[in-house]
């Protein structure tokens, strides 16, 4: 008989195969772009349809799929079948991990320290601002997705109730802010309830979907119920939050005056930077603390197997039931502040987008893990706002990184799971074993 | 062992659209007994669990649950949780469905879930930490650890119960069932995929579950070494109906039992077991 | 009355269109078991190219409409299929055995990508076009002087329609693709071992939804005059609800759940409000997924403990 066949990876088939991959995918390109970018209609002047050709556009984006190919092909045979895994050496990876456990609380005192270090630079707080909203509406849409596997693609509409509930409350009854939060939770979650009981019995895809017309049918009827919400135009003149009715005003019965300190309008961002850090922290300690608990034990039972929950007494319902109506609270919050911060809002801030984006965070943090739907919202915030100038780009390459993310880390950032309770020693699990869910 | 009946079924039927998976199957299963359920692949024996444990609701006929001081239950009105939460029927699964990205303390922990969710105050004393939950989850975790002795995990644990070997995995889910404190616990094909050690291991088990915590036992197996060894009473169905009942013994030397199992008629079973002797 | 009529005809004008997208979610759901949130971009897409080719045609002096309108045609479902391709072969063929969320995500990607890389490529405003096909019959005179007409464009929609219709269905049910299809629904890896070349197979259930998303794309711009880069979100989605409505797996069901969502929009939209029947639409489709999930046409399923 012939010797037996050599373990090694086969030879690669050189540069032939290369080039015709790349000549494939110009030509692909080719076709594919001749229209859309080679021609470039506008009405006209006239309301006529006119266009003009863009053949050097067109060429060079030809020419970068064909290079792209190459490059891709060559990584891919200098990297092997091992993948990415193999770039760091092991040495690094556990000191990445040990490193790992600091991460955590520095990142925390960090972030307290923001407001001290920017206090000058208006837009970093702002942006520090921006980045604690997603933040805190990852670890909200986190309970839901995350921790009981159920696919909300349709999150925004909570945040929208939120930010709608404090808005009306507060212009037409003059409540307070802080009477307002908990209000707005509590609707926010009475909407969750009303999403959660007719889905109960969906999976996966068609889960998905539901959750997704929910949202889209709340912003249409934000839209169009114009005597209630204003219709497209908002609402606006929403009042600014108070410290527990001491306002922030330059005035003598503003904070500054009671203080005894000059006024100035960064105060009002530092206060909001602290608002926004106090309620995200919040949703944190609450989610770990139920983890903990048999609610959030059976939250996380109910997405690795539904059937052996029912097998144990557990009333599936009501756990569905309790994991979108904590989510949607901490929705709500979120909205309350959202309202206050803008003292403006209008539908166009509740777009299936936003869902997308706080669902690409839970996946990108991998799903149960706060530290990683932190990393993930500072990544992906921080990222769209290098694309501040280029608006028309950003969500186009907010698309290709979910892509991108998805085929090449599926399961998030955060690779495992830490278990809530143990005799010994807690042992992070992989989460090729944790399952992800399927509602 | 007492005489009296932990679950009478009645007249179960169950169809799926124009099949009849179980008809006018009839048997009483002993409190503090071992009943085993056996009968060719296709019998219908899971069907009837499915049925017992409400994951289908039977097309027709009773499954009459008697506690013990609390009284009778009609399982075919309960439906899905409650058939484990109100009427302490506990089961496991053919393919094992434990929870594989949790630990193996944690799948015990969540088993007790309906006892530590009124001990939690509905989540409110837990989260406030009230000293009455900690007590409660620290019982809970005692009752784990005892069952975790019994089959001999303690040391794992802290393991993910999706890395255990197979036989661990089995035994893992019997613990788990036992963690909901059941009058009856349903075994569907507990032995599947257990060498010879690990069904004498299992054996022990279930039999010394029975002497300590009294518990009924209601099982489908096709290990006949098992259902010989253990079993008090046993029930053998083929394409949905009864077909024999009795003792371990009376069952095996029944020729239609024999005849089911072989897929030969009841005259040339009979034929070959007078040859035979 | 001759409202109600005038309704009828419209309704099933649209209702072909969402028809022929629908046909394109229920082919991929039944042999991948995924929702192609992309596909309502793949119809936006579609229409896309049949506008700029209508262009470039008539700036190339050619003025015979049938000529046109077939070229425009076959222009926009080989492009637009091979848009199709593209996106299941980068996006959708590696997650194939991954978790069930990364092709979801992957999907909602893609959909993003689509729209704007139309937004990027083509401006964000609407785009209108002159009538085209012009003309119609005018079917009844009503007493109270309201005409019901039938369009020659209305004409063309339902007859390409019910072409493309036949022609599918020969494919499905004739031919070795068709068999092939049919077998990867039922069970990929037993199709897998008997010689199906899988992958290609489920390349090309993508290429021919994208093509009839394409024909559905340049329908929608001979009837409404306009394309912009967003109408594939609100249009896939009622597509897609057509398909549950049908029963999802079936291409009958497809297209009549198309039929009855044209019907029930246009029906909404004249006796109710304008405004709320997008909220109609998603409405039907919370209302089946939970009371008929499988639809008028589909296959239930059990669960098996």
């Amino acid at each position: 008989m012939t010797a037996p066949a050599t373990t090694q990876a086969p030879r690669s088939p050189g540069i032939a195969f290369i080039m015709k991959k790349a000549f494939i995918s110009a030509a692909v390109a080719l076709v594919l772009f001749s229209l859309m970018i080679g021609i470039r209609t506008e009405a006209g002047p006239t309301g006529q349809l006119i266009y003009w050709t863009r053949f050097g556009e067109l060429a060079s984006l030809v020419g970068i799929v064909f290079v792209g190919s190459i490059v891709i092909e060559l990584l891919r045979r200098w990297l092997g079948p091992a993948g990415t895994s193999g770039i760091v050496p092991p040495a690094l990876q556990n000191g990445l991990a040990t490193a790992g456990r600091f991460v955590a609380p520095a990142l925390l005192v960090f972030t307290l320290l923001v407001p001290v270090i920017f206090y000058n630079q208006r837009y970093m707080l702002d942006l520090g601002i921006l980045v604690l909203t997603y933040v805190m509406l990852g670890w909200g849409l986190n309970v839901v997705v995350g921790l009981a596997g159920l696919l909300d693609l349709g999150y925004v509409a909570f945040y929208a109730v939120g930010a709608y509930s404090y808005a009306l409350l507060a212009t037409s009854f003059g409540l307070s802010f802080w009477v307002c939060l908990p209000l707005a939770g509590i609707l926010a979650a009475c909407w969750g309830v009303m999403l959660g009981f007719p889905v109960l019995r969906l999976r996966g895809d068609y889960l998905a979907i539901v959750t997704l017309a929910f949202g889209e049918i709340i912003r249409l009827v934000i839209i169009n119920w114009q005597s209630l919400t204003g219709g497209p135009n908002g609402v606006s003149g929403i009042p600014r939050p108070t410290l527990f009715g001491i306002p922030l005003t330059p005035g003598d019965d503003g904070l500054a005056a009671l203080l005894g300190i000059k006024f100035s309008p960064t105060h009002r961002i530092v206060f909001l930077f602290y608002l926004i850090l106090a309620l995200a922290l919040l949703t944190n300690w609450v989610t770990i603390r139920l983890r903990r608990l048999p609610i959030g034990r059976a939250w996380e039972a109910l997405r690795e197997d539904e059937v052996a929950c029912r097998a144990l007494g557990i009333n599936t319902t009501t756990t569905k039931l309790s994991a979108f109506a904590t989510g949607a609270m901490f929705g709500g919050f979120a909205g309350a502040f959202f309202a206050t911060r803008q003292g403006f809002i209008s539908p166009e801030s509740f777009t299936f987008q936003e869902s997308a984006l706080v669902l690409a965070i839970v996946v990108l943090g991998g799903m149960g893990s706060q530290l990683g739907v932190a990393l993930a919202a500072l990544t992906m915030i921080g990222g769209f706002e290098l694309f501040r100038g280029l608006d028309q780009y950003r969500m186009l390459v907010f698309g290709i990184v979910m892509v991108l993310l998805m085929i090449w880390r599926p399961r998030g950032l955060i690779g495992h799971r830490a278990p809530t309770v143990y005799l010994k020693r807690a042992q992070a699990i992989s989460s090729d074993l944790v399952k992800e869910g399927h509602g | 062992m007492s005489g009296d009946t932990i679950l009478a079924v009645n007249h179960l039927a169950m169809r799926f659209g124009g099949i009849v998976a179980v008809n006018d199957l009839s048997f009483a299963a002993g409190r503090g007994q071992i009943t085993a359920l056996i009968g060719p692949n296709g019998a219908g024996k899971t069907t009837v669990f499915n049925c017992i444990t409400g994951f289908y609701k039977p097309t027709g006929g009773t499954m009459r649950l008697t506690h013990e001081t609390t009284g009778q239950v009609s399982l075919e009105r309960l439906n899905d949780f409650r058939i484990s939460k109100l009427a302490k029927v506990a089961r496991t699964f053919q393919n094992i469905r434990l929870f594989p990205g949790m630990t193996v303390l944690e799948n015990l922990m969540v088993a007790q879930h309906n006892a530590l969710m009124q001990a939690s105050g509905l989540t409110f004393l837990g989260l406030i930490g009230a000293p009455s939950w900690r007590a409660a989850e620290r019982s809970a975790i005692e009752l784990a650890k005892f069952w975790l002795e019994r089959i001999g995990l303690i040391d794992r644990a802290d393991d993910a119960a999706g890395n255990l070997p197979y036989g661990d995995q089995r035994r893992l889910e019997i613990a788990r069932a036992m963690c909901t404190e059941p009058v009856l616990l349903c075994l569907d094909e507990p032995a599947a995929g257990l060498n010879a050690r690990e069904s004498a291991g299992l054996s022990e088990l279930l039999l010394s579950i029975r002497a300590d915590q009294g518990t009924s036992i209601l099982l489908i197996e096709h290990d006949m070494s098992v259902v010989m060894e253990i079993s008090d009473h046993v029930v053998v169905m083929d394409y949905g109906v009864k077909i024999a009942e009795g003792t371990p013994q009376t069952v095996r030397d029944d020729p239609k039992v024999i005849a089911a199992y072989l897929g030969a008629d009841e005259e040339e079973a009979i034929a070959v077991m007078e040859s035979g002797t | 009355m001759d409202y109600f009529a005038q309704q009828l005809i419209n309704g099933l004008v649209l209702g072909s269109i969402y028809g022929l997208i629908a046909i394109g979610y229920t082919m991929v759901y039944g042999i991948v078991g995924m929702i192609n949130f992309a596909h309502g971009d793949i119809f936006m897409i579609g229409g896309f190219i049949a506008l700029i080719s209508f262009l470039l045609l008539v700036s190339f002096g050619l003025t015979a409409v049938p000529l046109i309108l077939l070229i425009v045609l076959l222009v926009s479902m080989a492009v637009t299929a091979l848009y199709g391709w593209t996106v299941e072969r980068i996006a959708y063929r590696p997650l194939r055995h991954s978790f069930r969320l990364a092709p979801m995500l992957s999907a909602i990607g893609m959909s993003f990508v689509l729209s704007n890389f139309s937004q990027v490529a083509q401006g964000a405003r609407v785009k209108p076009v002159p009538p085209i096909i012009t003309g119609g019959y005018t079917l009844h005179e009503g007493s109270e002087g309201f005409v019901v007409q039938l369009s020659n464009v209305q004409i063309v929609v339902v007859l390409t329609t019910v072409v493309l219709l036949l022609l599918f269905t020969w494919l499905v049910s004739r031919t070795r693709l068709g068999r092939d299809m049919r077998a990867c629904e039922q069970d990929q890896t037993m199709a897998a071992l008997l010689g199906v070349d899988v992958d290609r197979t489920i390349s090309m259930t993508f290429v021919i939804g994208a093509a009839l998303a394409a024909v559905a794309g340049m329908m929608y711009l001979l009837y409404y005059g306009l394309v912009d880069f967003f109408m594939g979100f609100v249009a896939g989605i009622k597509a897609f609800t057509a398909a549950v409505l049908g029963g999802i797996g079936s291409l009958p069901g497809a297209m009549l759940g198309g039929l009855a969502i044209g019907l029930i929009e246009t029906f909404w939209s004249a006796y109710f409000s304008v405004e709320y029947k997008d909220v109609a639409a998603f409405s039907i489709l919370i209302v089946v997924l939970i009371f008929m999930p499988t639809g008028l046409l589909g296959r239930p399923e059990i669960e098996k403990v």
